[in-house]
């Protein structure tokens, strides 16, 4: 595997001799599978036979027309480098993944951007973001910049030698963890992100409250993301937080501080997996069913700007999983980003669209309606 | 028989109230009040209709209350375990019956 820096190179290494993180499976990238291919995923999308009264149905006709609201939320891909191989995965991370990693160039311009952007919030996600060997530089940017920063983390990336005190660097800077769970409990954990994960997830969420997360100090919050394991849509968020919580302090000791609860879209691996295990036509139905016009409102896409590895942006990570770019004039990159024009933007959808708008509604943020 | 039970019929429960709309209602209203998050959370009462179903053996409940389980955040192992519960009453209620046996036993025999 190539890599583009010594420190990538390294990071890169240490992935490759990491044994104690369990892998649920390989990368499509890796497997060559043909889903690895964004134009053969939105194929396979259109090609879902969804009709509603003999009519074929598509996103912009049942949402509506719905406009950009105020930017809030600045959201960063730092790239597809992972510890983990989740079988969900919506990105196709990896540890095989140094493909897609914000070059440095890159990463001065979103330091300047993130300077400049009225945005109250910095995301930061990937892949693993932390192990990409500018997120320390990103973080302080962010803070810096006077922004609430969160860091999207899949909690087992907190035990590699690597990331030892990053905790406590955390806390020491306010950064919100939001960091991401499948289930309170090991089977449906283990199922989607591979035997053993719970286990250490456990370990990371206590290493987590020792450094004064999840336990209702403002600066120090810890937020749990639930994904569905299987081919079906998120539990309602109050109810579940409740449970996880009582749950997680009895059985392990462990505290956090709110839980979100999303859809998982169909791209990506989890593509993959609905149409080899026969639910693809069921989910996209079940979506499509499930479709709530009160979660329209809340859609990320409509306050939140989503740059990707290679400096482009998008209106959400999902669509930057897709290549669906934004639609703004002075081209799609962050080198050239206008916060004007992002407010007047025509947002872009397609039938993937439908699990944002599922329920309860899933965004980033949790539920929306 | 063998078509006795259609998986369509699940989702065109509802046109069952076709037939008396106020009653249809009634009981529509109640049993989504009852499914509700009470003194019980909704995936609680979700494992006591997966355990039921089983009970009365209805396909249509067993099919719906495990996308139900499913869907409100429980897992296979709750599920298994909610079953063993019906099964557990089942087989007790059976064996306790063995009392009225007994005693009728024990009073005609020598």
């Amino acid at each position: 595997v190539r890599a583009a820096s010594p420190q990538l190179a390294q990071v890169s290494a240490d992935l490759a001799a990491d044994r104690a993180t369990p892998r649920a499976t390989l990368t499509l990238r890796r497997r060559e599978a043909p889903l690895a291919s964004t134009a053969r995923q939105l194929e396979m999308l259109a090609a879902v036979p969804l009709q509603k009264a003999g009519r074929r149905v598509e996103f912009d006709a049942m949402a509506g027309t719905f406009a950009p609201a105020h930017l809030e939320i600045f959201q960063v891909n730092l790239g597809k480098l992972c510890n983990m191989t989740c079988r969900h995965c919506h990105v196709d991370a990896g540890p095989d993944r140094t493909d897609a990693m914000m070059a440095d160039a890159v990463v001065e311009r979103v330091i300047a951007a993130i300077g400049r952007t009225r945005a109250h919030t910095v995301d930061l996600t990937g892949g693993a973001p932390e192990l990409h060997p500018r997120f320390r530089d990103v973080v302080a940017a962010g803070v810096t910049a006077g922004k609430h920063v969160m860091d999207r983390c899949n909690l087992t990336v907190l035990l590699l030698p690597r990331n030892a005190g990053l905790a406590d660097w955390f806390a020491e800077r306010g950064v919100e963890v939001v960091a991401s769970l499948p289930h309170y409990r090991r089977p449906n954990t283990d199922a989607q992100r591979g035997d053993g994960v719970f286990d250490r997830s456990v370990k990371a969420l206590r290493l987590l409250n020792d450094a004064g997360y999840g336990k209702g100090d403002p600066r120090k919050r810890l937020t749990l993301v639930s994904n569905p394991a299987g081919a079906f849509l998120g539990a309602a968020q109050a109810t579940a937080e409740r449970e996880w919580k009582e749950a997680l302090q009895r059985q392990h000791g462990v505290r956090f501080d709110r839980l979100f609860v999303l859809n998982n879209m169909p791209i990506s691996r989890f593509l993959e997996w609905l149409e080899a295990s026969g639910n693809l036509d069921a989910y996209m139905e079940r979506l499509v069913n499930a479709f709530n016009p009160g979660a329209v409102e809340g859609l990320m896409c409509r306050n939140t700007l989503s740059v990707g590895w290679d400096g482009r942006l998008y209106d959400c990570d999902f669509n930057q999983m897709l290549d669906l770019e934004i639609d703004l004039p002075r081209g799609p990159h962050i080198g050239d980003f206008d916060e004007d024009a992002w407010h007047r933007r025509r947002i872009v959808t397609a039938r993937h669209c439908f699990g944002c708008t599922a329920g309860a509604g899933s965004s980033c943020g949790g539920q929306t309606a | 028989l063998d078509t006795y039970y259609k998986t369509q019929h699940l989702a065109d429960f509802p046109k069952i109230a076709e037939g008396s709309p106020e009653l249809g209602k009634k009981f529509f209203d109640y049993y989504g009040a009852v499914f509700a998050d009470g003194a019980l959370t909704a995936r609680e009462k979700s494992l006591i209709a997966l355990a039921v179903a089983h009970t009365v053996q209805c396909p249509y409940c067993i099919d719906a209350y495990t996308s139900d389980c499913q869907q409100k955040g429980a897992d296979f192992e709750q599920m298994t375990e909610a079953l063993h519960v019906a099964v557990a009453i089942r087989g007790g209620s059976s064996l306790v019956h063995g009392m009225q046996m007994r005693e009728h036993a024990r009073k005609a025999g020598m």
